[in-house]
């Protein structure tokens, strides 16, 4: 039953990512769909919060700290950009942006995990810095402040994916893909390792668990994420410079993450919201939309630092019994139940 | 045929005269202080090791250079006749030596499956079969195993973080059983747990003593905890052994006695 | 050579500055385990507390200076450890990360908003004069500004002062007691709320002298936060995250190398710099210039 009402829940919301943003009134559906800005900033919404699911899979279940997901992201623009340049079609655009983000990933990771705690943050911060400096100052590479003009859309199936609408699905799509991903990779042995290390590090090292090596493949493959985001992201905007990628948009993934719900699988999604969707709504706020986000992320911290992910489930608990824990989201209730097995009680009881 | 499995069936009786652990001359210290000069034994295959001393005597440093927790500044660490000093300790527990620690450290966030689950996964196939191979159903049937061995039966769907203090102790026991460790260091195990426990988990841990012929080497304060357990006692004092034999020996030893009265 | 001369003066000008804004960063991570993201912010404020004052109150520059100074210490001690520190405690360190980086982007776009957008000129307390004389009048060649002096003076006065108050009086003792092990130091007696709340007046008067100085040099605007936090940052780090006696090498270093790289090497990448030292201070030598090595378990 409440199976089944899930997976109605879940269809629907699909229909309204794939429909939401298209003129229906062909279909005899009274909805006209998003106009062309809509669509766009949509699309970033999707864009960002790939990224930003990274940077959850690095600070929220790994337990460290990133300071170059803007770095990373810009690391993936550019590539895609620069290969396209070349005449290399998207979905090679696409795959070598996300490895090339990994292998820096791994070089950049490796030794600053070999150090303390907190020392990724300080190498990632760093780094920030020189990639932001790079792409400013390589204007042979990368054009310099005058960035990179006229990134093409790509063709799919001999389908133009110019129309803001088809490159929105193009992206749907992949995130889609690598939303699954995230997901498979969170529920495997590794997502488990994830969470143990970021509970106990000393423990889950004493369980046989390479800290080191999980905390690493954690970083590479949210850096690959941002790399992922990056190569989506150049073809949406068709015009790419080094403001996006400096150490403050770093900082604001940062922000978004925690602020939305750090360690909750849709708290990437729900930050990106604040991140992107948010300073438009707040568009009469003008200048001062910032101010009423720094409030926001400050409050929240102080009285939810399990986010908004974290708000919306103390409250619904709240409204459900009583004494509910404040311990965050947890992702399955737990059965009570339980399950009788059978009842061999030795250790060296069954063959295997 | 699983590793884990593999090891718990392991016989004492083929291999009992086998030193499972050799430390050698294992000095260590911080700064200008001496936590441990010197220390050197053999564990042998299927005993249960008592390591006792008054507090400061070295045991906690000594258990962490044996676990590559620390590195001690001399000696050297041989497990199965293999050096193994500088190791880290995830390396040292898939070569089969687990722990537990002296303060609780049990995943709060899991549940009491998961953690045995945790605890055994590392032990089986690489960590690239661990990413794309097919679901952990043998580690679950071990989890079960270990769950019901430590009669935890009803909690094995709980949240780790909701059990008593003692539960939590016989889960963080189990963990360090659970990928079939031939030799397993237990720190302070007696701390904090009440008498029934207590009783319930000297049964246990003698019971997998005798079933799989595990090795264990225990800290404890506990005198009446550790002379009914162990086959064997150390004596540790001011970083140095001072006197080791079997538990009776070791009550009326008067070294003993008096390094313990003394401070 | 007079050249190279210069520029080290110029360079322990600004790295004075910066030690004094690393210290500040040092002694809130010492006492609080505070990692304050908004550190660049604090030293940018208290600039545009003083033309404030002297804008919209009239008050001539140095009562305006003075103003600012205690404002500073209000808003940026008391206030801040008050209003954002004390209730993120109980959460962690992440979210007090956080909350200072949302503290940063406040306090910016408070000033751009409320004040201005644009850079502000700013008085000196010392007269725009040279000293030496110039090569062209026939003499050496050797120029050095009395601004540079006066700011090299004042800050390493600052400094010195700071040094004498946590060696030498009882209650910078015990401040350090309670940098060390707050634990210990409750046993012993010391009031650790008030000790933590001293090292954070400290740092706020910190930052606005630091401020005051730095202004009429790079002119006060909304943004120069960034690059100032960045730089107290890796002085504390360089120096040694857990020393005071670190930060200040670690401000005076990053000083002197900022100078020497932007004149001889390359001004495009001079930001790169620090951060390329950090990287490889971090690599080599974990625990910092000055700091202690720290047994790890793990």
């Amino acid at each position: 039953m409440n199976r089944n009402l899930k997976i109605i829940f879940g269809l629907v919301l699909v229909l309204v990512f794939i429909a939401g943003p298209a003129d229906l009134t062909g279909l005899g559906i009274p909805w006209p769909g998003l106009k062309r800005y809509g669509t766009y900033i949509l699309t970033l919404w999707l864009v960002t919060a790939v990224a930003a699911m990274g940077v959850n899979l690095i600070v929220g279940y790994a337990g460290q700290e990133t300071l170059a997901q803007a770095a990373f992201l810009g690391i993936g623009a550019f590539t895609t950009a620069l290969l396209q340049k070349a005449g290399v079609p998207f979905g090679l655009n696409f795959l070598a942006s996300g490895v090339i983000c990994f292998i820096v990933g791994i070089a950049l990771g490796f030794p600053a995990l070999r150090v303390q705690k907190h020392y990724l943050a300080f190498v990632t911060l760093a780094f920030s810095v020189f990639v932001w400096l790079l792409i400013r100052n390589e204007e042979w590479l990368t054009g310099g402040v005058n960035g990179i003009k006229d990134i093409r859309r790509p063709i799919l199936l001999g389908i133009s994916l110019r129309p803001a609408l088809y490159y929105y699905w193009l992206v749907l799509a992949l995130t889609a893909v690598l939303t699954a991903a995230m997901w498979w990779l969170l529920r495997s042995p590794w997502g488990r390792a994830f969470t143990a290390l970021r509970e106990n590090a000393i423990r889950a090292e004493s369980l046989g668990i390479d800290v080191r090596g999980y905390t690493l493949m954690a970083f590479a493959i949210g850096s690959a994420y941002a790399g992922f985001a990056g190569a989506m992201y150049a073809p949406l905007v068709e015009f790419i410079d080094p403001s996006p990628f400096a150490l403050g948009a770093s900082l604001q993934f940062l922000l978004m993450v925690v602020a939305g719900g750090a360690g909750s699988f849709v708290g990437p999604f729900v930050g990106a919201v604040v991140a992107v969707l948010l300073p438009e709504w707040l568009r009469f706020a003008e200048g001062y939309y910032l101010i009423i986000f720094a409030i926001i992320v400050m409050l929240l911290m102080a009285f939810c630092p399990t986010g908004i992910v974290g708000l919306f489930a103390r409250l619904t608990t709240k409204a459900r019994r009583p004494h509910a824990d404040d311990k965050g989201p947890s992702l399955g209730g737990p059965n009570l139940g339980g399950d009788p097995t059978a009842a061999a009680t030795t250790v060296a009881g069954a063959n295997s | 045929m699983n590793t884990a499995s593999a090891a718990l069936e392991a016989t004492p009786a083929s291999t009992a005269a086998s030193k499972v652990l050799e430390v050698r001359d294992i000095s260590k210290s911080f700064g200008g202080v001496h936590a441990v000069r010197g220390v050197t034994f053999d564990v042998r295959e299927g005993e249960i090791l008592g390591l006792i001393g008054p507090n400061g005597s070295g045991k906690s440093t000594l258990f962490n250079c044996i676990l590559g927790q620390l590195t001690p500044t001399s000696g050297d660490v041989l497990v199965a006749g293999r050096s193994v000093t500088g190791l880290r300790p995830s390396e040292l527990n898939r070569l089969g030596i687990g722990r537990t620690f002296q303060l609780l450290q049990v995943f709060p966030q899991l549940t009491v499956r998961e953690n045995l689950i945790l605890a055994g996964q590392e032990h089986e196939g690489s960590r690239f079969k661990r990413l794309f191979g097919p679901s952990d159903s043998g580690l679950t049937a071990n989890a079960n195993r270990m769950i019901d061995f430590f009669r935890l039966g009803h909690l094995a769907e709980e949240k780790a973080g909701g059990l008593s203090y003692g539960q939590q102790k016989l889960l963080d026991c189990a963990m360090a059983f659970m990928a079939g460790p031939r030799l397993v260091l237990l720190d302070e195990p007696a701390g904090g747990v009440n008498l029934t426990m207590l009783g319930n988990l000297k049964d246990r841990l003698q019971a997998i003593n005798k079933e799989t012929g595990a090795t264990f080497i225990v800290i404890e304060h506990n005198m009446e905890f550790v002379m009914s357990l162990c086959t064997r006692i150390i004596v540790l004092a001011e970083g140095k052994i001072i006197a080791e034999g079997p538990p009776d020996t070791i009550r009326k030893n008067p070294q003993v006695i008096e390094a313990y009265l003394g401070h | 050579m007079n050249d190279f001369i210069q520029l080290i003066i110029a360079g322990l000008a600004t790295g004075s500055i910066y030690a004094l804004a690393a210290v500040g960063f040092t002694l809130l991570w010492q006492t609080s385990q505070t990692i304050n993201f908004a550190q660049g912010e604090f030293v940018m404020l208290p600039a545009f507390f003083a033309l404030a004052g002297m804008k919209f109150f009239g008050l001539p520059f140095p009562i305006a200076a003075i103003a600012a100074i205690l404002l500073s210490m209000l808003t940026l001690g008391v206030l801040f450890k008050t209003v954002v520190v004390d209730p993120l405690h109980k959460q962690g360190t992440l979210p007090l990360v956080i909350s200072t980086i949302g503290l940063a982007i406040l306090l910016r776009e408070g000033v751009k908003e409320f004040y201005s957008a644009e850079a502000q000129r700013f008085p000196s307390f010392f007269p725009n004069i040279n000293i030496g004389t110039s090569a062209a009048n026939g003499g050496s060649g050797f120029n050095v500004s009395a601004d540079q002096i006066g700011v090299l003076i004042v800050a390493t006065a600052t400094i010195l002062l700071l040094s004498w108050f946590l060696a030498s009086t009882k209650t910078g003792r015990q401040m350090q007691a309670t940098a060390q092990n707050p634990t210990v130091a409750r046993i012993l007696g010391v009031n650790v709320e008030r000790m933590v709340m001293y090292t954070f007046l400290i740092n706020g008067a910190l930052a606005a002298i630091a401020s005051l100085l730095i202004s009429p040099i790079y002119l006060a605007k909304f943004s120069s936060g960034e690059t100032l936090g960045l730089v107290a940052f890796v002085a504390a780090i360089v120096g040694g995250f857990n020393q005071v006696r670190g930060a200040i090498v670690g401000g005076f270093l990053v000083g002197i190398i900022d100078n020497l790289v932007a004149a001889y090497i390359s001004t495009s990448y001079r930001q790169a710099v620090p951060l390329a030292l950090l990287v490889m201070i971090i690599l080599l030598r974990p625990q910092g210039l000055l700091g202690r090595a720290e047994e790890r378990a793990v």
